[in-house]
C-alpha cells in the first residue's frame, strides 16, 4: 500500500466492495437472517452482476447500444449445460468439470459474440441495438427447437419432436426443444459465483486501463479522430464486443448450474432480460462498474423486499426506476441538486468558520 | 390458392405492423428516441375497448372512438410526464430506460385491474367475409377493414404533413430542432403533437390486432411493439412510406415463415432477414445514407 496510482486505488476499492458484500452476505446467512427465498436468489444475483459488468463493457467502455445479452448469457447457458450433463459420468470431479463447462460457455459466447461482431459492429446506434436484440431472439428460437440425444451410435440431433431423433434402445435426449435440459448437476454455489465476478471485474477493469482499453474508450469518444490516429476500429471494437458476449456466456454457466431444469423462456433469455441488464448498468452509471454492481444487488432484491406489498411491487418498482431515471438525468433535477448542495456546503463551511 | 391467402394474411398482419411502426417512425424522427412503451399504449387502447363495450354496452364504433382519445392523452401525458423533462439529457440512454419504466408501468397497472388471465376480444368489425374463387378463397371482414385502415391512415399521414402547418413544422422539428425554433416553431408542441398522433394510431392497431387475434393480456403489445419497430428499422426510421413497406414486407414473412417452413421458428425467420437486410443496406430500406462529414 506505498505507492499506488489513482486508479489502482480506485479498483482495489471495486475488489474490496464486492468481498465486503460477500462476507456480509455470508455473516447474515449463517446467522440464519436470509430467507430461503433470498438464498435462493444469491447465485442468479452473482450472474446478473456479471452480466451487468459485462453489458457496461459494450455500453460504456465501448459506446454502443446492445439489447442482446442474453442471448449470449443463452449460449453460455446451454453449450455448458449440454457439456455437463454429457460428462456427468465422465468426469466425477465436480470442479473440473465446472471449470470446463466455464471455459466451453465462455467460448462459445465468445465465438459468438465475434460472428455477431464482424457483420454487425458497422452498424451505429440504434441499428445496431436492433439487431443485436434481434439475434437474442434468434438464439432463443433456435435453442427452443432443438432436439439433441445421444445413444451408442453418437448424437443425433433434430428440430422436430424428441421421437424424430430415431434413438436406439438406452439413449437420452439431453437437449429437449421448449423442455430444455433437465438434470444439469447443480455445481454453482455463491462462493463459486464470487470468485467469476471478482476475475470478470479483474478483466474488465484491467482491460479498461490497458493499452487496448484506452484506444476502444478513443473510439467511443471520437470514432474519425481515433481513426486519423491510426487506431484499428474493427479490430478493438470486435475485441470489446466479444469479451463482454464471453462474460455473459460466463454468467450463463452460472445460471444454467443451479437449475434443475433449463429452458429457454421469454423471461430468462428473451428481450425482457437484455432490457433488464441494459436498466440495471444504465442506472448504476454507464462506464461505472461499481455502479452497475450496486444497481443489480439493488433492483434485484427490490421486488423481493417489496413482497409484501404483492400485487403492488412490480408497479412500485415501474414507478421508482421512472422517478430514479428523471432524478438521476433530468437537467432541471441535476440543476437543482448542485444548487442544494452548493447551498449546504456553504453552511457547512459557515458553521465550521463560527465554530472557529 | 392457399397461396393467395397467406399473402392476403400476411399483408393484413403487415398493416397492423405498419400503422404501429408510423408510431415509432415518427416519435423517432422528431424526438430521436425509442418509445419502447409504444406497444403497451396498443394493449391498453384495447383494453378501453373491451371494457367500453363489454362493461358500458357502448357500441363499437364509440367504443373504438373512445380508445382512440384515450390513448392520445395517456400519449401525451406520458410524453410531458416522463420523456420531456430528459430530452436534452446527456446521454440518450436514459430517455429509453424511462421509457422501458413506463413500459413496465402500463403492464402493471394493466395486471392490477384486469387480471392476468386472458380475455377474449370480441371482433369490433362489423363487415362479412368475402367468398372468392367459388369458396376456395375466403377473406374475412377483419383483413378487409385492417387493410382498408391502414390505407386511409397512410393517405391521410402523409397529406396531413406535406400539406398542413402542424405537419410542416414537424418535418422542420425532425430536420434541425433549434433552427425550427429560431423559426418560431413550437417544438414542445410539436413533439407533443407527435406522440399524440402515434398513440392514437396505437390505439387503432390495438383494435385491429385484437380483432384479428382474439386474445387479450397485459402483454399482448409487447411482442407486436417489438416486431413493429423491426419493421420501422427495416423500412428505414424515420421515413413514414418506410414503415408502410416494412411493416407489409415483416407481415408477409411472417406468416409465409409459419406456413412454409415451421411455425416456431417463424419469429427467428422475421429477425433473421432483418440482420441480413440490415448488413446489406445499413440504414434500411428506404433510410437516407448520411455521409458523415469530419
Amino acid at each position: 500500500m506505498k505507492k499506488m496510482s489513482k486508479t489502482t486505488k480506485n479498483n482495489m476499492v471495486t475488489y474490496l466492495m464486492v468481498i465486503v458484500i460477500f462476507i456480509v452476505v455470508q455473516l447474515l446467512v449463517s446467522t440464519g437472517n436470509v430467507s430461503s427465498l433470498l438464498q435462493g436468489l444469491l447465485v442468479p444475483l452473482c450472474a446478473y452482476i456479471i452480466l451487468a459488468v459485462s453489458l457496461n463493457l459494450t455500453v460504456g467502455i465501448l459506446g454502443e447500444l446492445s439489447l442482446g445479452h442474453a442471448g449470449f448469457m443463452c449460449v453460455g447457458a446451454f453449450t455448458s449445460a449440454f457439456f455437463s450433463k454429457c460428462m456427468v459420468e465422465t468426469i466425477p470431479v465436480t470442479g473440473l468439470r465446472y471449470f470446463l463447462a466455464l471455459l466451453i460457455g465462455a467460448a462459445a459466447a465468445g465465438i459468438c459474440g465475434i460472428l455477431i461482431g464482424i457483420p454487425v459492429l458497422r452498424l451505429k446506434g440504434d441499428y445496431l441495438a436492433i439487431v443485436t436484440l434481434a439475434f437474442g431472439e434468434i438464439i432463443k428460437n433456435i435453442v427452443n427447437v432443438l432436439f439433441i440425444g445421444r445413444d451408442e451410435n453418437g448424437f443425433h440431433f433434430s428440430t422436430k419432436d424428441s421421437l424424430s431423433l430415431g434413438l436406439e434402445d438406452g439413449g437420452k435426449v439431453i437437449v429437449n426443444g421448449p423442455q430444455g435440459i433437465t438434470g444439469t448437476p447443480k455445481d454453482s454455489t455463491f462462493v463459486i459465483g464470487v470468485i467469476l465476478i471478482l476475475i470478470t471485474l479483474f478483466i474488465v477493469l484491467n482491460l479498461m486501463h490497458s493499452r487496448s482499453g484506452r484506444a476502444i474508450m478513443a473510439i467511443r469518444d471520437n470514432r474519425i479522430a481515433a481513426e486519423s490516429v491510426g487506431i484499428n476500429i474493427t479490430k478493438y471494437k470486435l475485441m470489446a464486443f466479444s469479451i463482454s458476449a464471453a462474460l455473459a456466456g460466463v454468467a450463463g454457466v452460472i445460471y444454467a448450474h443451479n437449475l434443475a431444469t433449463l429452458t429457454a423462456q421469454p423471461k430468462n433469455f428473451g428481450y425482457n432480460m437484455s432490457i433488464m441488464i441494459l436498466v440495471f448498468v444504465v442506472l448504476g452509471g454507464i462506464g461505472n462498474m461499481r455502479g452497475s454492481i450496486l444497481a443489480a444487488i439493488i433492483l434485484t432484491l427490490l421486488p423481493e423486499l417489496l413482497r409484501a406489498l404483492s400485487d403492488y411491487r412490480m408497479l412500485i418498482y415501474a414507478v421508482v426506476l421512472i422517478v430514479m431515471m428523471l432524478f438521476n438525468w433530468s437537467p432541471k433535477a441535476i440543476e437543482w441538486r448542485e444548487k442544494y448542495s452548493a447551498k449546504f456546503r456553504r453552511k457547512k463551511n459557515n458553521s465550521a468558520k463560527e465554530a472557529a | 390458392m392457399s397461396f393467395i391467402s397467406y399473402l392476403i394474411n400476411g399483408i393484413s398482419l403487415g398493416s397492423v405492423y405498419a400503422i404501429i411502426a408510423l408510431g415509432y417512425t415518427m416519435v423517432y424522427g422528431i424526438a430521436k428516441m425509442l418509445n419502447f412503451a409504444h406497444g403497451d399504449v396498443i394493449m391498453i387502447g384495447a383494453y378501453v375497448v373491451m371494457t367500453a363495450i363489454a362493461g358500458a354496452g357502448l357500441s363499437p364504433l364509440l367504443a373504438v372512438l373512445l380508445a382512440i382519445i384515450f390513448c392520445t392523452i395517456l400519449g401525451v401525458v406520458i410524453e410531458s410526464v416522463a420523456y420531456r423533462p430528459l430530452l436534452n439529457a446527456a446521454s440518450s440512454l436514459a430517455v429509453l430506460i424511462t421509457a422501458i419504466g413506463v413500459s413496465y408501468l402500463l403492464q402493471n397497472l394493466a395486471l392490477l385491474i384486469f387480471g392476468a388471465n386472458t380475455k377474449s376480444f370480441s371482433s369490433v368489425v362489423p363487415a362479412p367475409a368475402l367468398v372468392l374463387a367459388g369458396g376456395n378463397l375466403t377473406i374475412s371482414g377483419e383483413t378487409m377493414v385492417t387493410i382498408a385502415s391502414c390505407i386511409v391512415i397512410m393517405v391521410g399521414l402523409t397529406l396531413f404533413i406535406k400539406k398542413s402547418k402542424a405537419g410542416q413544422a414537424m418535418l422542420a422539428v425532425s430536420e434541425d430542432k433549434g433552427a425550427a425554433q429560431l423559426m418560431g416553431v413550437n417544438v414542445n408542441g410539436t413533439i407533443a403533437l407527435t406522440f399524440a398522433i402515434g398513440s392514437a394510431l396505437a390505439a387503432v392497431a390495438g383494435v385491429l390486432l385484437c380483432s384479428a387475434y382474439p386474445s387479450l393480456t397485459p402483454y399482448t403489445g409487447a411482442m407486436p411493439g417489438i416486431k413493429a419497430f423491426v419493421a420501422a428499422v427495416f423500412g428505414g426510421i424515420g421515413s413514414i412510406p418506410g414503415a408502410l413497406i416494412g411493416g407489409i414486407l415483416l407481415g408477409v414473412i411472417e406468416i409465409f415463415g409459419k406456413a412454409y417452413i415451421s411455425s416456431q421458428m417463424a419469429d427467428a425467420i422475421v429477425f433473421g432477414v432483418l440482420i441480413i437486410v440490415l448488413i446489406v443496406k445499413p440504414t434500411g430500406i428506404l433510410g437516407k445514407n448520411i455521409q458523415e462529414k469530419v
